[in-house]
């Protein structure tokens, strides 16, 4: 009788029942938005139709998928690309990030990261228009190139895969820099000058305190810009053209062109194992456990 | 060339010097950190840089072990011109006030860490590195985390990471600052055994004058970026060349006022109040300057009544403003009568006096050739 304000709960359940409170929007998103409609993509994708509104199970969809070249080729440029571009982005984040946190003081310093953010501003629509503006055969890029005398005729820049490229690494700058900022951050300064008076040169100070530091940073990093990069649809394709070849400009044709929602469906299940088995790869080769790098980053 | 030099070396400094320092200066944005400082350190003593915070110690050491470009001046490491050569080049070593033991290796991979740079064969790195931390007692030590370790233990792990590099010279910067009171105590004594066992001349910094006193075999008293004396810990002691360097190393009882009279070395001094006082003068002082004399709490004599002190000396009265007690340094704190100025009697070890009550009324003297008296710095 003593304590009649209590909860007529059981004790336990009290901070059970509030993780599940502040737990539930974001449960929800997850089923109702990933969880469900991935669902039904993997049912889809099983199915064949084998006459109007008839439907059997079947694996067809995915021996088309190995059966037909275009597809696989595709596939692996695709992932091909991806990675290639996630290395560049890596390379070109990495000193700017050394920058922001090491070199530049102060207002510096948050100046740079500014600089590293206002492209995010614009939507990527614009962004990959300014490209083309930028690029197109009677665009500033190659007016410039003519009138510096470098080239008689001005050159074709788009459609190759080095813009695509290019345009992959700008996209997907800012998702490498802020990771790698964060863990650089962390990095005492006195460890690198340690090491520089014990002897090590600059390469071997990134080598063995730098990287090691920052390696949580970097996969984290890398994870994100290769799945950005893989998922891509608008770079790739205004920037590549017809011929880009990107992997979700056919799931795209298989579900609003040809309304093969059963081959789009396996398409994309395609995609998701491979990026799965791709930052797989990565991780076991860094030595990283998933779950690290998501808490350190 | 190197013979003519290193003889050189010899003569100027007594034996031969590990590090000269020549007319070095730092200036920060116009603030002078480091100001025409010149000394030279022997080969295997443990010399101590000892001052206030600020005073441009950490700058200088930096500048030794080469992270920030002298503005002037040159540094000498083993007879050879330290000028346009990189840290990574240098034969100097340097424990962080932090230690920057690297977290991602082992203890045993962080003492390898400079041999590896040296492309020393691994079985080599391996043996050498178990080899000094057997001698820092940290043998078996070498597989564990460095945050296994406890601040004792790292302190050592840091110390064990330079000396496998046998450098001409470590550099410590207040390497016992993080530690706990009891911890630096012990510490303070390994580091001497350490030193002693190696060998390698020891550069430490520090801002405790009790720790430079302890350790060091030369001490260098820094302020605003210059040495004001540098000497044994005896010499600035009992010699103090400047009221800083009297004040700042060791207690110290001072007392500002006018000389007004000289016999011989002795002069007297009179407080604004009249009190007046006898102490040797240090350097030629003319007579009606304004001076500061110090006065250490063991050179006074305290007993109850006059009757039993010296006859030789000037008496002085003080009442007993508060029993400041500390085991073997324990102390009086007194108000001097006539002037009501502040002064710090040591009481004696043997416990006589220890009896004595708050608001007692007290007698002293002091031996004027104990006390010492500085033109002050105003005046
Ligand atoms: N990078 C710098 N830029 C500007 N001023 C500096 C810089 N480094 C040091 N200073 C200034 O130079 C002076 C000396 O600094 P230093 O760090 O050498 O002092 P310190 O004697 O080591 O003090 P502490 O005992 O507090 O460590 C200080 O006034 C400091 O503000
Ligand atoms: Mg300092």
């Amino acid at each position: 009788m003593a304590n009649t304000l209590a909860l007529p709960l059981p004790r336990a359940w009290t901070p059970r029942l509030i993780l599940t409170l502040l737990l539930a929007p974001a449960l929800l998103w997850l089923v109702a938005l990933i969880v469900l409609p991935h669902m039904q993509l993997a049912l889809l994708s099983f199915r064949e139709r084998v006459a109007p509104h008839e439907y059997e199970p079947s694996l067809g969809q995915y021996q088309t998928f190995f059966a037909e070249p275009l597809y696989w080729q595709v596939f692996v440029r695709t992932a091909v690309l991806s990675v290639t571009a996630t290395a560049l982005t890596l390379l070109v984040a990495f000193p700017i990030a050394w920058v922001i946190t090491k070199v530049a003081r102060g207002r510096a310093s948050s100046l740079l990261f500014a600089i590293c953010l206002i492209p995010f501003w614009v939507s990527e629509t614009v962004r990959a228009l300014g490209w083309l503006i930028l690029l197109r055969e009677s665009g500033v890029l190659p007016a410039l190139l003519v009138k510096l005398g470098l080239t008689a005729m001005p050159p074709e820049l788009l459609y190759h895969d080095a813009t695509i490229l290019t345009g992959l690494v700008y996209t997907s700058l800012l998702f490498m820099v802020v990771p790698l900022v964060s863990s650089l951050e962390s990095l005492d300064n006195s460890l690198v000058e340690a090491a520089y008076d014990l002897g090590a040169s600059g390469l071997a100070i990134l080598r063995h305190i730098v990287i090691p530091h920052a390696a949580p940073g970097i996969t984290a990093g890398c994870i994100v810009v290769f799945m950005l990069c893989l998922g891509n649809y608008l770079t790739p394709n205004l920037l590549g053209g017809k011929n880009s070849q990107w992997f979700t400009e056919l799931i795209y044709t298989q579900f609003i062109v040809r309304f093969n929602w059963e081959q789009g469906a396996a398409f994309g299940f395609l995609l998701l194992g491979l990026s799965t088995a791709i930052v797989a790869l990565g991780l076991r080769m860094s030595g990283q456990r998933f779950v690290d790098v998501m808490r350190r980053s | 060339m190197s013979v003519m030099d290193s003889e050189r070396q010899v003569t100027a400094a007594g034996a031969a010097a590990d590090l000269r320092v020549r007319r070095l200066t730092k200036n920060f944005a116009g603030h002078v950190a480091v100001n025409d400082l010149s000394f030279a350190v022997e080969r295997g003593s443990f010399f101590s840089i000892l001052g206030p915070s600020g005073c441009g110690k950490t700058t200088l050491l930096r500048m030794i072990a080469g992270f920030i470009e002298p503005d002037g001046g040159d540094i000498l490491i083993g007879a050879r011109s330290m000028r346009e050569v990189a840290p990574n080049r240098r034969p100097v070593n340097m424990i962080f006030q932090q230690l920057a033991l690297f977290p991602m290796m082992s203890v045993g991979e962080n003492v390898e860490f400079g041999l590896a740079r040296r492309n020393v064969p691994k079985a080599e790195r391996v043996r050498r590195s178990h080899e000094m931390l057997e001698r820092v007692g940290l043998a078996g030590a070498a597989s564990k985390r460095v945050d296994e370790l406890s601040g004792g233990q790292r302190q050592r792990v840091a110390i064990a990471r330079s000396l496998v590099l046998e450098p001409t010279l470590l550099l410590l910067d207040e390497p016992l600052g993080a530690l706990d009171l009891k911890l630096r105590e012990h510490m303070k004594i390994e580091l001497k055994q350490l030193q002693a066992a190696f060998g390698t001349t020891f550069v430490y910094i520090t801002h405790d004058q009790s720790e430079a006193l302890v350790l060091s075999s030369h001490v260098g008293v820094m302020n605003r970026g210059r040495f004001e004396q540098v000497g044994t810990p005896q010499e600035l002691y009992y010699s103090p060349a400047t009221a800083f360097v009297a004040s700042f190393v060791g207690a110290n009882n001072r007392v500002a006022g006018r000389l007004t009279q000289r016999s011989g070395a002795v002069a007297t001094i009179e407080t604004s109040e009249g009190w007046r006082v006898h102490a040797r003068t240090s350097g030629a002082i003319a007579t009606g300057s304004s001076v500061e004399a110090f006065i250490r709490p063991e050179a006074a004599h305290l007993e109850r009544d006059a009757s039993s002190l010296p006859e030789e000396h000037a008496k002085h009265v003080g009442v007993v403003e508060s029993l400041l007690f500390d085991g073997a340094n324990s102390a009086v704190l007194l108000r001097e009568q006539s002037s009501r100025l502040p002064f710090r009697v040591a009481l004696p070890q043997t416990g006589r006096l220890a009896d004595l009550k708050v608001g007692e009324r007290v007698h002293f003297s002091f031996d004027p050739s104990r006390a010492i008296c500085f033109a002050a710095a105003d005046g």
